[in-house]
């Protein structure tokens, strides 16, 4: 203020020095300049009565107008002034200010003005420009959209040909129709999602010589989740990774072979373990029983596919007695009790395996046993495996399906204990088992019962319920509205998995953290006893050393078995002679 | 409410309630006014609970107004600073939370229990040096026992925070950063996950 005065007064005199009646006025002027910003206050304003013209300590007014013009000007110029902290300066910020306030128009914008000129002046904030310029940082959002973008792109080129040739049978599955009906029952994921699904299966479909597909469902992970597809090949399409497995094994023979030959070659061998591993019961080949389809799955949709390996009975039957929460990585490994044989994604596998087993369904008679001939001549009763679809599918009304589980089948074949399908008989006496029995023959296992379980196509309400739950619960979707209901079923005992039917539409899903109901705590395996170092018997198994009577009464008795046997031969009788003496 | 049409008022969860429903596993019926029996009560815990001689049951809706109050008690978060305490002691909503960032929100400590803090206390002196008394007045989820029994993802390419509760499955929490939406919503079965050590 008092620095303005003085310029003021420079200003002034340099161009028309005057008396000092005006250099008065002058003073004043940058004063009123900054009250005319204001506007002349009304009576009922605060500010009524402080400033008034006549009387301000500098009085009298500035009759000439070409003065008053400077007066302006030097007003101005104050104004514009840059103050030295910050480089902004008040006209600039003011006229900011009511442009913000013009254009936002916010209630009551007097008493929030303080808060506006901070606003203004925070936005007006900006970062030195360094001579090291920060790289253009990529927001996690921007990446994940780049991801996403690729799935939005047409296929160019080859791709469009093919695809119109193709339009009468696509694989790709209506996940939007599917999401619908799911949605009638409150189940889903949000319509993004499963529209990026969607486009993420038809990628899947392109790049793979796939049959059929269908969204499986999500399982939801520690870090991230997985989205599951169900997908079966055309026949013949499938041997990459039988090759590999194989070329692993021969390794491992030729392994084991040299250490035999070092063992060999020791003068005093450890006593061999007698411990039988209980036999490898051989995974089920690909198309049939629990690797009847191949599953992929992704992180999220945009990211690659990857397959899953084919289950095999012991890590079905491992997966049975754990319960481990997915990380979303499938190469962590499973720590658990009794260790998994295998990382997460054969743990995934399983788990998948099981809940496709147990809860698969469709209505009844959608899907009809083919008719083949010779079914049960070797499978022992077991034997449907195969079935397709009715063309004479009458579907049942929503309510039906509703009241009775008869009304729907499972179409997923169960998994027995074993951890397969189909039964498989670990003794039989192929060529290789032939070579370890001629070894050992000391305890021959006992026989394993056939397992069976229930037959393909068997009606849900057969399905055992948890202590008084029943297996499944079955509603409507609406009751309002009984002609277009849906009917949903829910798992109790694999909570997560759903199943909906709507006139000849019907699908499951699930949705869930990949793991069986069950009302009890789960507990651990407890270890197995400790096995016996080595089998105890006679020769290593310490006994009191025979006193001198029991040694005297033992040659005495002795003696009189020699005496009842010298009709036999007498160099035997020397020769047991000796070898007893040793042993004693 | 059953159908989202009929509304019924709960009564309020007492201590008394929560105690008796611990004991009680398994599914819910869905009939709010289904009794329940228990079936591995000792005799004594018998005798001190009911020393009026009454039956020992409990109805579903009690079950289901002290299962909310567990729920609420031992999962229910709110993002750092959307609630202040003020000098008086009283907590109140804080009108000028303008949602985390994305960083602060990726990390579990940013987020806090919304009931009576238990662990506040045990701090190191250190520690609560550091912490601001207006915002920071309630145990965070960091030292949650057991530790990572919380999931914490990002959907939607980053623009939504989603926190889900692995100690009762199917609590979900969600935020979006730089925001002030959040919340946290309950659906599943209403049973708690005690077999969480295992899984982890």
């Amino acid at each position: 203020m008092y620095q303005s005065y003085a310029l003021g007064i420079d200003l002034y005199q340099t161009q028309e020095p005057k008396s000092a009646y005006q250099t008065d006025a002058v003073g004043q002027d940058p004063y009123q300049a900054y009250g005319r910003g204001h506007g002349p206050y009304q009576p009922h304003e605060p500010g009524y009565g402080l400033y008034q013209p006549g009387y301000s300590p500098y009085d009298d007014q500035i009759p000439d107008p070409k003065s008053r013009m400077l007066a302006i000007q030097n007003a101005k110029a104050y104004l514009l002034k840059s103050s030295t902290t910050s480089g902004l300066n008040l006209y600039d910020h003011l006229a900011n200010m009511l442009t913000k306030i013009l254009d936002e128009q916010p209630a009551n914008a007097v008493d929030i003005i303080e808060n506006i000129s901070k606003d203004v002046k925070w936005a007006r904030f900006q970062k030195k420009m360094d001579t090291l310029r920060d790289e253009h940082e990529m927001l996690p959002t921007f990446e994940a959209a780049e991801k996403c973008k690729a799935l939005f792109l047409k296929a160019n080129g080859e791709g469009d040909e093919e695809l119109e040739e193709e339009i009468g049978e696509t694989p790709l599955p209506n996940v939007m129709e599917t999401a619908f009906y799911f949605e009638q029952a409150g189940i889903g994921l949000s319509k993004d999602e499963s529209y990026h699904i969607f486009l993420a299966l038809k990628k899947l479909i392109s790049v793979q010589p796939i049959q059929t597909c269908r969204f499986w469902g999500k399982i939801l992970g520690l870090e991230m989740n997985y989205i599951i597809a169900e997908v079966q090949y055309h026949e013949g399409e499938e041997e990459e990774e039988t090759e590999e497995e194989e070329v692993i094994e021969e390794e491992g023979k030729g392994m084991g072979e040299e250490d035999e030959d070092e063992k060999k070659e020791k003068e005093d061998e450890p006593p061999k373990s007698t411990y039988k591993p209980p036999p490898v019961i051989p995974r089920e080949e690909n198309g049939t029983g629990a690797n009847k389809y191949a599953y992929f799955v992704c992180n999220e949709p945009g990211k690659p596919w990857v397959k899953l390996p084919p289950v095999t009975p012991a890590q079905i039957v491992c997966a049975r007695k754990i319960k481990k929460f997915f990380t979303g990585r499938l190469d962590a490994p499973v720590v658990s009790f009794p260790p998994f044989p295998g990382n997460e994604a054969n743990y995934l596998r399983a788990q998948i395996a099981r809940i496709s087993a147990g809860t698969q369904i469709s209505p009844i008679g959608f899907y009809q046993f083919a008719e083949e001939e010779g079914d049960e001549e070797e499978e022992g009763g077991a034997g449907r495996d195969t079935y397709e679809e009715n063309p004479d599918f009458q579907p049942l009304p929503a309510a039906e399906m509703v009241d009775s589980l008869s009304a729907w089948v499972h179409h997923g074949q169960s998994i027995l204990k074993q951890g397969r399908c189909v039964w498989f008989n670990p003794f039989q006496k192929s060529e290789e088992e032939e070579e370890d029995e001629e070894e050992e023959k000391a305890e021959e296992p006992d026989e394993v019962q056939q397992e069976t379980g229930p037959p393909l196509l068997t009606p849900l309400s057969e399905d055992e319920g948890i202590q008084n739950i029943p297996a499944w619960t079955a509603q409507c979707s609406t009751n309002l509205i009984p002609q277009y209901a849906v009917a949903i079923l829910q798992s109790n005992r694999w909570p997560g998995a759903y199943a909906f039917a709507s006139g000849k539409k019907f699908d499951n899903i699930y949705l869930g953290w990949g793991h069986k109901y069950s009302p009890e705590n789960h507990g651990p395996a407890l270890p197995p006893p400790v096995q016996a170092e080595y089998p105890s018997g006679p020769e290593i198994t310490e006994a009191r050393d025979p006193t001198l009577e029991e040694e005297l009464a033992f040659k005495a008795a002795r003696e009189e078995a020699l005496a009842a046997a010298e009709e036999g031969e007498d160099e035997e009788d020397v020769a047991e002679d000796d070898e007893e003496e040793d042993d004693d | 409410s059953l159908n989202c049409v009929e509304w019924s008022l709960l009564p309020p969860a007492t201590d008394e309630m929560v105690a008796q429903a611990e004991q009680l596993k398994g599914r819910f019926q869905g009939d709010p006014s289904f009794e329940y029996t228990y079936t591995e009560i000792n005799a004594e815990d018998a005798e001190r609970l009911f020393e009026d001689g009454k039956k020992p049951m409990i109805k579903e809706e009690s079950r289901l107004v002290a299962t909310i109050e567990q729920i609420d008690r031992a999962v229910g978060i709110i993002p750092r600073g959307a609630f202040v305490k003020t000098p008086l002691g009283s907590v109140r909503e804080n009108r000028h939370f303008e949602g985390l960032s994305l960083t602060e929100a990726k990390k579990l400590s940013s987020y806090f229990h919304f009931t009576k803090p238990v662990n506040l206390k045990k701090k190191t002196l250190l520690e609560k040096a550091d912490l601001d008394p207006s915002t920071d007045f309630l145990d965070s989820l960091e030292h949650d026992i057991p530790q990572g029994s919380w999931a914490v993802q990002l959907e939607k390419g980053g623009t939504v925070v989603v926190l889900r509760s692995l100690l009762w499955l199917g609590l979900t929490f969600y935020h979006v950063p730089m925001t002030k939406q959040y919340g946290y919503i309950y659906f599943g079965t209403g049973e708690k996950n005690l077999d969480l050590p295992f899984m982890l």
